[in-house]
């Protein structure tokens, strides 16, 4: 199974941020086909209709195109993959915040502990994060 | 018009066991689960719906049509014990199936056969439960219905086996035809479902779009131990 899925949450948005990822890390690159209803529902294991979903809902926020006849396809937008890249890394930072809040650093601790982080793993390595 | 309707129905065993006024409704095109504990009317509601019993009163109808002869076209169902006699081999059942249902497909059943690694010259008496369970499945759902009743599908397969017969399910499901899985197992099988049906001393307790119950937060795993707790 390529995905785990948490059964608590609904599965059309983890296969929405499944596929938007495999945008982002260019396993989908745009202009490129997506997996058929069919096809995705059975690599998966989930029902279909939460397969075309998903599908919709991607069509909806116009990361995928529908082409009449054709299937779905990634969208060629330049702004999408970026606008999807900054959805994602809003969803790392407010669980990194809510995670470094809990252990009571706030403001420019956390801003300290970063930068300190960043320049510790430069060194380490000799390049760039 | 709904696929299938339920009005009142009630059906008394000796005992508790049974139904006591379910009345419900179900849509075309679902994956449906069917969930409660063992002794909850899971069988006892498949078997009425299936037409091999008849309720005490209320009505049951498939596209309309109240349950009996003329639904029998309608309704393919998967037992919680074998059709098949003890003579036949895998391939004896096939034909024996296709001869008696005239929507069988037997292309439909050679690739199913293939998919669940059944040899068509294996006596059915020498398949171990989880094999048996798989040739059940094959004959079930090789006929071409709108209304699929698979009672504990997956329930003697190993959980390794349950994932391939899963994929079974998924794949030859057809997005016009409805399929009620009964199961016990929620967690292996609940990312099939469009819908789940709790049952609960021959009542129904819940149904809900499994999606819905997700965005609650409270998943159908949780709401089944919730409603389930002793």
């Amino acid at each position: 199974m390529p995905i785990e899925f948490d059964n608590n949450l609904p599965i059309y948005l983890q296969i929405m941020t499944h596929i938007k990822r495999q945008m982002v890390t260019g396993a989908l690159q745009p202009g490129d086909k997506v997996p058929a209803v069919r096809e995705l529902a059975s690599e998966l294991q989930i029902n279909p209709n939460t397969v075309q979903r998903a599908l919709q809902e991607l069509e909806r926020d116009g990361t995928v195109e529908s082409r009449r006849g054709l299937g779905r396809y990634v969208t060629s937008e330049e702004g999408k993959i970026m606008a999807i890249k900054k959805e994602m890394a809003g969803e790392l930072l407010d669980r990194f915040l809510e995670g470094m809040k809990e252990l009571g650093f706030a403001g420019d601790d956390i801003t300290a502990i970063v930068a300190d982080a960043i320049q510790t793993k430069q060194e380490g390595k000799g390049e760039e994060v | 018009m709904s696929l299938l309707e339920l009005a009142n129905v009630t059906k008394r065993y000796k005992g508790t066991r049974g139904l006591n006024g379910v009345s419900l409704s179900l849509d075309p095109g679902k994956i449906v689960g069917l969930l409660g504990p063992n002794g909850s009317g899971k069988t006892t509601l498949m078997s009425l719906i299936a037409g091999l019993a008849h309720p005490d009163s209320g009505t049951i109808k498939v596209q309309g049509v109240p349950v009996g002869l003329a639904t029998r076209s309608l309704v393919s169902f998967l037992p919680d014990q074998p059709l098949t006699e003890p003579w036949m081999k895998v391939e004896d059942a096939v034909a024996y199936y296709a001869d008696f249902f005239a929507d069988f497909d037997r292309e439909k059943a050679r690739e199913l056969l293939s998919f669940m690694k059944l040899l068509p010259s294996d006596p059915v008496t020498a398949l171990s439960k989880g094999m048996s369970e798989r040739l059940q499945l094959t004959l079930a759902l090789s006929r071409r219905v709108p209304l699929y009743l698979l009672d504990e599908p997956i329930g003697g397969v190993d959980p390794v086996a349950r994932g391939k017969i899963l994929d079974a399910i998924v794949e030859q499901y057809s997005e016009d035809s409805t399929l009620v899985v009964s199961t016990h197992l929620v967690r292996d099988i609940e990312r099939i479902f469009d819908e789940v049906i709790l049952i609960q001393e021959g009542k129904i307790v819940l149904q809900q779009e499994v999606e819905d119950l997700r965005l609650s937060g409270v998943g159908v795993e949780e709401t089944f131990r919730e409603v389930f707790a002793e």
